[in-house]
């Protein structure tokens, strides 16, 4: 389960790509490609393991000037589905 | 953004193979097309499909890792920033160079097993191959790539879905496809011995569904159901001439595989021009984009845009007719062709399996 503790990290089968044809980031694993928003594009740069949920919530309520709950239920349920799909893993 | 964007080059590396197996996707001719591309022409593609927008290459064949430079080639992916998948029957592999490949920069490894033990596996494979590809699944773990474990099935090792789950946890994989024969090239000459009935599917894609949400977030099981048992066909290549640019070992390039066994079409060579000129301009390419192509009842109907009419070369395969609706719809004129061999899968001693060779075999 992931909790504010959590320090997600994007699995190893997992890479992010910037799609210059597009313009926008893209999670490429096997077979498939997800097509990220910018905010998702943001959440899953901060997927390195070195950063809590918690604080990867505040970095971008910051930088967008929102409501932290209103990042945090983006961000929860953004990193549930990658979760969900073996993309995400925990760092230890 | 145009609606015809390549996203995956499949690199069809060589048809050279060590496998015999008796549903081998390549061409039942590829034998006679021994002219492969050379190392810098290969580069070239790679450069010249990441510049159209391809971000994933499959680099595949036959058997890729016959080919002396694959280490270059997936450092020349690498450098180009391509997710690269290597799809591979582990046969001959040492594990030094599986880790070069690895340090090339190489992302997933595709393994494919053919049953879950030694005696059916290597039955199908028509080679003593099944030990070694355990052994190369073990190395891409220790490693530290991402596996995925492929199996095709069939009539014959359809029952095996639980034991097939078991072993591809067993060998830590990442993914599991399990995916059914597609009914082309070597598969259509061996249909009668293959093609499964409904009980059987039904049971083993119930045992697969389970897996799946009992290894939600551990395992991606995916489950590819063949079209000879769905009301409408599948949406083959995402749509002709999309997504996909599929190069042969020779050069030629193709929206699929297998569209170059279509007669009357005609595919241009990666020798004699750019990818990019070629997606744009091959009339192969241009025959059945969008809708104009399209016959009645596709053109009318509302899953056009979902199915894009199904797969053009099972269309002419069995119809004779490459601009045919798939005959897998339950909607096409031809579909009791498809009704005629799901019967023929229910009764009756099944001929023997014909093993893919260089003798050029007749689907008819």
């Amino acid at each position: 389960m992931i909790s504010a503790d959590t320090k997600p990290c994007i699995a190893s089968k997992a890479r992010l790509r910037y799609d210059r044809i597009a313009n926008r980031y893209m999670l490429l694993f096997p077979e498939k490609g997800l097509v990220l928003n910018p905010t998702a594009a943001e959440i899953a740069k901060l997927c390195t393991g070195e950063h809590s949920v918690a604080a990867i919530v505040s970095q971008l309520a910051s930088r967008y000037g929102k409501d932290a709950t209103e990042i945090e239920s983006e961000v929860m349920k953004f990193l549930t589905a990658l979760s969900e799909r073996g993309l995400l893993k925990e760092a230890d | 953004m145009s609606e015809n964007r390549p996203y995956t080059l499949v690199a069809e590396l060589t048809y050279r193979c060590p496998l015999r197996c008796s549903y081998c996707s390549n061409p039942v001719d590829w034998a006679k097309r021994k002219n492969e591309l050379d190392t810098e022409t290969w580069k070239r593609v790679f450069r010249e499909a990441e510049e159209l927008g391809v971000v994933g290459l499959n680099l595949t064949g036959g058997e890729p890792i016959l080919r002396k430079d694959l280490e270059e080639l997936i450092a020349e992916a690498r450098k180009l920033d391509l997710y690269t998948n290597l799809i591979t029957s582990g046969i001959p592999l040492e594990r030094a160079r599986l880790a070069q490949f690895r340090a090339a920069g190489l992302d997933n490894v595709q393994v494919s097993v053919q049953d879950v033990d030694a005696k059916e596996s290597d039955r199908i494979a028509g080679l003593r191959s099944f030990e070694k590809k355990l052994e190369v699944c073990a190395w891409v773990k220790e490693l530290g790539m991402p596996l995925t474990l492929n199996v095709v099935l069939h009539r014959d090792n359809l029952d095996h879905v639980a034991e097939i789950v078991a072993l591809a946890e067993r060998v830590k994989a990442d993914r599991l496809e399990l995916a059914n024969t597609q009914y082309l090239g070597w598969a259509l000459i061996n249909r009668r011995a293959l093609l499964p009935t409904r009980e059987q599917l039904d049971a083993a894609r119930k045992v697969a569904g389970e897996a799946r949400k009992r290894l939600l977030g551990k395992m991606e099981v995916l489950f590819v159901t063949p079209d000879y048992y769905t009301d409408y066909p599948k949406s083959c290549m995402d749509g002709w001439g999309r997504r996909f640019i599929v190069v042969s070992p020779d050069g030629l390039v193709l929206p699929c595989h297998a569209a170059h066994t279509l007669p009357g079409l005609k595919f241009d060579n990666v020798r004699d021009q750019s990818l990019a000129s070629i997606w744009a301009g091959s009339s192969g390419f241009n025959a059945f984009r969008g809708e104009a192509w399209m016959p009645e009842p596709c053109r009318s109907c509302d899953k056009r845009g979902v199915d894009f009419g199904g797969c053009r070369c099972q269309a002419y395969h069995l119809t004779g007719d490459a601009a045919a609706t798939d005959p897998t719809c339950t909607l096409a004129p031809s579909h009791g062709l498809i009704e005629t061999a799901r019967g023929e899968a229910l009764g009756g001693e099944a001929p023997p399996l014909r093993y893919r060779s260089v003798r050029i075999a007749s689907a008819r």
